[in-house]
């Protein structure tokens, strides 16, 4: 009868738990002593077979006799091996006692390999474990919208720079910029009868730098002309070409190369605006009268 | 006679059926009511143009009306952004407000706004960092000043907090790293401090960011904290500003941003210069990230028997848009 099952299963038909690769077949049978498709492993070719199997981690021996063959239910006889290693392979011997080499052999290899993962189980839920939080797909691709648009909306260049500004007008930097312009042209604005006597403070020690001196001195006149600060610049190879002012934008050209920018700072030309009256109206009038 | 009837010979938009000009349609009719997908697709697009049409066409009447009145306009109207529609917290903290400086003269950073405390930072990362992860925790090192990087190999952080109080840290950063990037930041602060649970995104490396300058000096940065406005916001505003000395130099130039935006906190680092007195030339360095705050514990990290003082919970907060809570 086994010998028929095996030829008919094993051999040639399709049996349910075979599975084949191109080097191996396995068999998928949950008591199944090697994992391989055999004839002398298969748990169904077999009338008289035995396994190892753990459940909440105790082993059990599963036993399975000729004379059971047609209770399928009360087939497959379990034992409950004992905790220590060596006791549970003495219970082995003894339950499989007179049973063939082959299948003694295989249950007490798989008694060992079934202890030592439960013990590497053991070993591993004392270490930390890596908790796998599901990412979800709708609310990643909104918070990564967002922020981007936060991104655009937050304009980091231009608030640094309008912090680092604040910073300067409060004095946090104490001396270390001195920027002669700036205390002119703020008195200037503000208050005219205290400014002078500031101004002059500021001239006195602009002695000290004898560029920056001339610097002020050659753009009096211009303060009045050119609307935007931005454009005038502190460096001191600047000053020679600023005391033409009339070639300003020449010189901001010439300085461009001269100067080394650092960083995405870009200059622009002071914006001067001509305006032409336009005379060939009255002689279209004439014309037409 | 008969005009209503028989198409009338317009151009086609794009091959759809000529519609006679005439045609009144019944007063209840909309244009998804149509079944025809071809015929319904032509009719929505008349009627976008229809809209645009008359938007511009009123715009154009505002525009001569604000002409004609010259000087007595009415004042331009203010665009409605997120920031201007924002959700008011109570729990904005006004400037004035003795109960938020009683508060902040007595919390955990006390000692270090008193200057008592000299920041020391480690720097750590989960297990098993991979390249990228390294890299950032250096450049996040020479970012910040007095910090140093030490590997974790499966030690548990438990452990090890209370080895970095007795050798005098002040703060931890743990940076956990997922499928090769950085995606998580634990910011803790040693004695007993509050922790935070960031989520990091778009981490730049210093080779990654163009126009770039050199690296970073040993000099102490300046700190500039925006937009930090509530309760919440002001106290993780201060555990950034307790990572950086007290005393920036600056001889330096460089400055470190936090700047908050929408719940996103944004950092940078720059070299700045001062090119006059109303202009700034600022330079990228050193890397750059976002986060977003998840959880704030009282205590240091400890995630089951922590005390949370806010956690992000998704449900409830993220139901309005216009609502933020830094």
């Amino acid at each position: 009868p086994s010998q028929v099952v095996w030829d008919t299963l094993g051999n040639r038909q399709f049996c349910s738990y075979k599975i084949t690769t191109k080097t191996q077949n396995f068999c998928r049978n949950e008591y199944n002593l090697t994992g391989l498709c055999n004839r002398s492993s298969c748990p169904l070719a077999n009338s008289q077979y035995a396994t190892v199997r753990e459940e909440k981690g105790r082993c059990y021996l599963y036993m399975k006799t000729i004379e059971r063959a047609a209770f399928p239910r009360r087939l497959w006889e379990r034992v409950l091996l004992s905790k220590n290693y060596e006791k549970a392979l003495e219970e082995i011997d003894e339950n499989l006692i007179y049973w063939p080499r082959f299948i003694r052999h295989k249950c007490k290899q798989r008694f060992t390999k079934i202890t030592q993962y439960l013990i590497r189980i053991r070993k591993l839920t004392l270490k930390r474990q890596r908790k796998l939080v599901p990412l979800r797909r709708k609310i990643e691709r909104r918070e990564k919208r967002r922020e981007e648009k936060a991104l655009i909306a937050a304009q980091l260049d231009n608030a640094i720079e309008k912090e680092l500004l604040e910073r300067l007008k409060q004095d946090t930097y104490g001396d270390i910029y001195n920027f002669p312009i700036h205390a002119f042209d703020k008195a200037l604005q503000q208050q005219d009868a205290e400014s002078e006597s500031e101004s002059d403070a500021e001239k006195e020690e602009d002695d000290e730098d004898m560029d920056k001196r001339e610097f002020v001195e050659a753009d009096d006149s211009d303060l009045s002309d050119f609307e935007d600060m931005d454009k005038l610049e502190t460096s001191s190879e600047e000053e020679e070409e600023e005391e033409e002012e009339v070639e300003k934008k020449a010189s901001l050209a010439k300085s461009k190369g001269k100067t080394p920018l650092k960083g995405p700072a870009r200059r622009k030309r002071p914006y001067i605006e001509i305006e032409y009256e336009e005379e060939t109206e009255p002689a279209t009038k004439t014309k037409a009268a | 006679a008969g005009d209503g009837s028989g198409p009338v010979g317009s151009a086609a938009e794009d091959g759809g059926p000529p519609v006679p000009e005439r045609v009144l349609f019944p007063p209840t009719f909309s244009v998804s009511e149509i079944k025809n997908k071809q015929r319904r697709h032509f009719m929505f697009l008349r009627w976008k143009q229809q809209q645009r049409k008359e938007k511009l066409a009123a715009k154009k009447k505002r525009r001569k009306e604000r002409e004609a009145l010259g000087d007595k306009a009415p004042p331009k109207a203010i665009p409605k952004t997120i920031e201007n529609q924002r959700v008011y917290d109570e729990t904005t903290v006004d400037p004035n407000d003795e109960e938020v400086a009683f508060d902040e003269a007595t919390d955990e950073f006390a000692p270090y706004f008193n200057r008592q405390t000299v920041p020391k930072i480690l720097i750590t990362t989960s297990d098993r960092p991979r390249g990228r992860t390294v890299r950032f925790c250096e450049q996040l090192s020479t970012v910040i000043p007095n910090s140093h990087v030490y590997y974790r190999r499966g030690l548990a952080l438990k452990r090890i907090i209370p080895q970095c109080i007795a050798r005098d840290f002040t703060d931890l950063i743990v940076i956990n790293e997922d499928r090769k990037i950085p995606n998580g930041l634990v910011l803790s602060h040693l004695p007993d401090g509050p922790t935070a649970h960031f989520r990091m995104s778009s981490v730049r490396l210093r080779k990654e960011i163009k126009r770039k300058g050199k690296e970073p000096t040993e000099h102490v940065p300046e700190v500039i904290l925006n937009n930090f406005t509530t309760r919440l916001g002001h106290s993780i505003g201060r555990m950034f500003a307790s990572l950086f000395p007290h005393d920036p130099q600056f001889i330096g130039r460089q400055v470190a941003t936090f700047h908050n935006q929408r719940d996103y906190i944004f950092f940078r680092f720059h070299r700045y210069i001062f090119k006059s007195e109303k202009k700034v030339g600022i330079q990228e360095l050193g890397p750059r990230f976002t986060l977003k705050l998840r959880s704030l514990q009282k205590g240091t990290f400890d995630s089951k028997f922590g005390e949370y003082e806010w956690i992000h919970k998704r449900r409830e907060m993220d139901t309005s848009r216009r609502k933020f809570h830094l």
